[in-house]
């Protein structure tokens, strides 16, 4: 039956070729997908080492931290939001929990506490949100230098890790003798895969699509909007504590300088998946697909002997035209 | 009428500060009409079908619902007694496909521990139900997961008045339904309302068009000043008569005999002078 379905969404989209372009407007994560493989194709074809095994793996790798915290800032823009916190308040867990480590904590109990204090602050920012109804860049923006200070001020310098649960996302295991995958993949993966079942399968993901489309709509309706928004902030900041995990995990030393750039990176992950900045429209499989294309991006440029400024002037390009595509796009349909 | 009303209400009164929004204002919907309510701007209409549909709680006065005495302390009282309002600007999500937004706030999660467990949304019946809906109504669009953005005025307001029609067991509330509409679209939109009414449904219209109000409506409730100042019949009366009551150039007996009133230039300047001395 669930195909069944599935093949009438699909007839539906594929009635005329007018409706396949309308089909590839209404799901945001197509494009992206044809632009990631794109990519990839290019440089499979330009570079000879790209397509090796170990090279996609850590691609992947690589995408890991910047692709939770873009989950995180998914949901949030989804809402007409936009979190600029969300690295600073991973880094903060990040010094905590090997702090906490260091001076004797029991991993799990570490791990609780970098994923509480996450949470917090994303219960903060959405009360804030909601209640005062100030506006979440502001919000955010307050934020960001007071989570960035805190953590100067907590520790000056970065604090190794060795607690085998904290690093636990950077085991790897090799599968069918050659694969490379580590925990943090897994993790990711099933992270991904629950967000995009909660939102695209129950109540509580239709509310948030339609408080961040038309937030009055969804109040006459009958949603209640500020509960709605409220735990949106809350599950970011949940799924911020899992990337400060990953984080540790990619390296096991918390920096409280690592990661200046992440809240950025995370909104450019999210808006080449497709997700509009306006709310409402979007999914958080384009986000992964987002997520990587930046790494393969910088994967291929490196591999071609490109420059990092001119990969930086590369993602900067892709994301004005991300954008630029999908306002000329609705534009015509408007 | 000996009937009783599905929908009464009995001294309704709202102040904003010293503005009096509803002035001890009645009102009846009987079973199976369309009731349209006529006002001129300001005259508190909204305020009114507020009022009725929860969205506003009036300082006093009664409302009762098929005879029993109701107190709606928000719109979802409302709803969940079996009044549905169609706002004026439809209360839709655009970027959301039809089905969804029919079903919006009051989504049905699959029978079993799929729905109670994992909250699974029953997409499948949702959608079933959806175009069953619109069959009913005689509503065609392409199909019922086009994005509500992608139709055009008059099928949003048709899908708006479906939402309504599928949830609406008593009464439905409809707020200028046909004012952003053009001539083609705003007919049909009367032909669903009258669909509506043959489906046993009593129907409130709230409309500033007379060409409209007398085209669909079978009472005619007008409201000047925060109350109602008459009930006439669009068979028995005339559009000048209509438009004359809510003006305040004509008054209508105990009676109900239609005269001119004197000094027809009335402003209303009796009533602000009553608000006003209050306190």
């Amino acid at each position: 039956m669930g195909a069944a379905k599935l093949l009438g969404d699909v007839m539906y989209a594929n009635r005329t070729r007018a409706d396949l372009g309308e089909f590839v407007l209404r799901t945001p994560a197509v494009g992206p997908a044809i632009a990631l493989a794109v990519a990839v194709v290019v440089f499979a074809l330009t570079t000879n080492t790209f397509l090796e095994l170990d090279n996609l793996s850590l691609v992947v790798e690589q995408s890991l931290v910047v692709g939770t915290l873009a989950l995180g800032q998914t949901l949030i823009i989804l809402t007409a939001g936009i979190d600029l916190a969300n690295a600073a308040n991973m880094v903060l867990a990040t010094l905590l929990m090997a702090k906490l480590v260091v001076g004797g904590t029991p991993g799990w109990l570490a791990l609780l506490a970098g994923l509480a204090v996450t949470t917090a602050v994303g219960a903060i920012t959405g009360g804030l949100v909601t209640r005062i109804k100030l506006p979440p860049f502001i919000v955010t923006l307050g934020l960001l230098t007071i989570l960035a200070a805190a953590s100067r001020i907590y520790t000056g310098q970065s604090v190794a890790v060795s607690d085998p649960l904290l690093s636990w996302l950077g085991t790897r295991r090799y599968l069918f003798g050659g694969i490379e995958v580590t925990n943090g993949m897994t993790v990711a993966v099933v992270m991904y895969l629950v967000l995009w079942y909660a939102l695209s399968r129950t109540g509580w993901g239709r509310h948030v699509y339609a408080v961040g489309n038309e937030p009055e709509a969804a109040r006459l309706s009958g949603i209640k909007v500020r509960r709605t928004v409220l735990s949106v902030y809350l599950i970011a900041g949940l799924v911020y504590g899992i990337a400060a995990w990953q984080a540790l995990g990619r390296v096991p030393n918390a920096d409280p300088n690592a990661y200046q750039t992440g809240n950025l990176d995370s909104i450019t992950a999210v808006v080449l998946g497709g997700t509009s900045l306006f709310g409402g429209r979007g999914s958080v499989l384009g986000t992964l697909v987002g997520a990587l294309i930046v790494s393969v991006l910088r994967s291929g440029l490196t591999q071609a002997g490109i420059d990092d400024l001119y990969q930086n002037v590369a993602t900067g390009v892709l994301v004005i035209a991300a954008v630029a595509l999908d306002r000329l796009s609705r534009g015509r349909q408007a | 009428m000996s009937q009783q009303p599905v929908l009464r209400a009995r001294g309704l009164v709202k102040r904003y500060g010293r503005v009096t929004a509803i002035d001890g204002a009645d009102f009846d919907l009987f079973p199976g009409e369309v009731l349209a309510v006529v006002g001129d701007n300001g005259a508190g209409k909204s305020s009114l079908i507020k009022a009725l549909s929860g969205a506003l709680v009036p300082d006093a006065g009664e409302i009762s619902l098929d005879g029993v005495a109701v107190r709606f302390r928000g719109p979802l009282d409302a709803r969940r007694a079996g009044i549905e309002t169609v706002y004026q600007d439809l209360a839709l999500a655009p970027a959301q496909d039809i089905a969804s937004n029919l079903f919006l706030g009051r989504e049905r999660r699959l029978p079993g521990w799929r729905g109670a467990v994992l909250r699974t949304l029953d997409v499948g019946t949702m959608r079933t139900r959806a175009q069953q809906v619109l069959d009913e109504l005689d509503i065609t669009v392409k199909s019922i997961l086009q994005p509500v953005e992608t139709l055009s005025g008059g099928q949003r307001q048709a899908v708006a008045v479906a939402r309504a029609a599928a949830f609406g067991s008593k009464v439905v509330v409809m707020d200028e339904p046909t004012a952003a509409l053009g001539v083609a679209e705003s007919a049909k939109v009367l032909a669903l309302i009258a669909r509506l009414r043959e489906r046993g449904l009593p129907v409130v219209l709230v409309s500033h068009n007379m060409p409209h109000v007398f085209e669909i409506a079978d009472r005619i409730h007008v409201h000047r000043l925060g109350r109602r100042v008459a009930v006439v019949s669009p068979h028995a009366n005339s559009m000048n008569d209509v438009v004359g009551l809510l003006t305040g150039a004509l008054r209508m007996g105990d009676d109900g005999v239609i005269e001119e009133v004197r000094h027809a230039v009335t402003t209303g300047l009796g009533a602000h002078r009553k608000s006003a001395g209050a306190p």
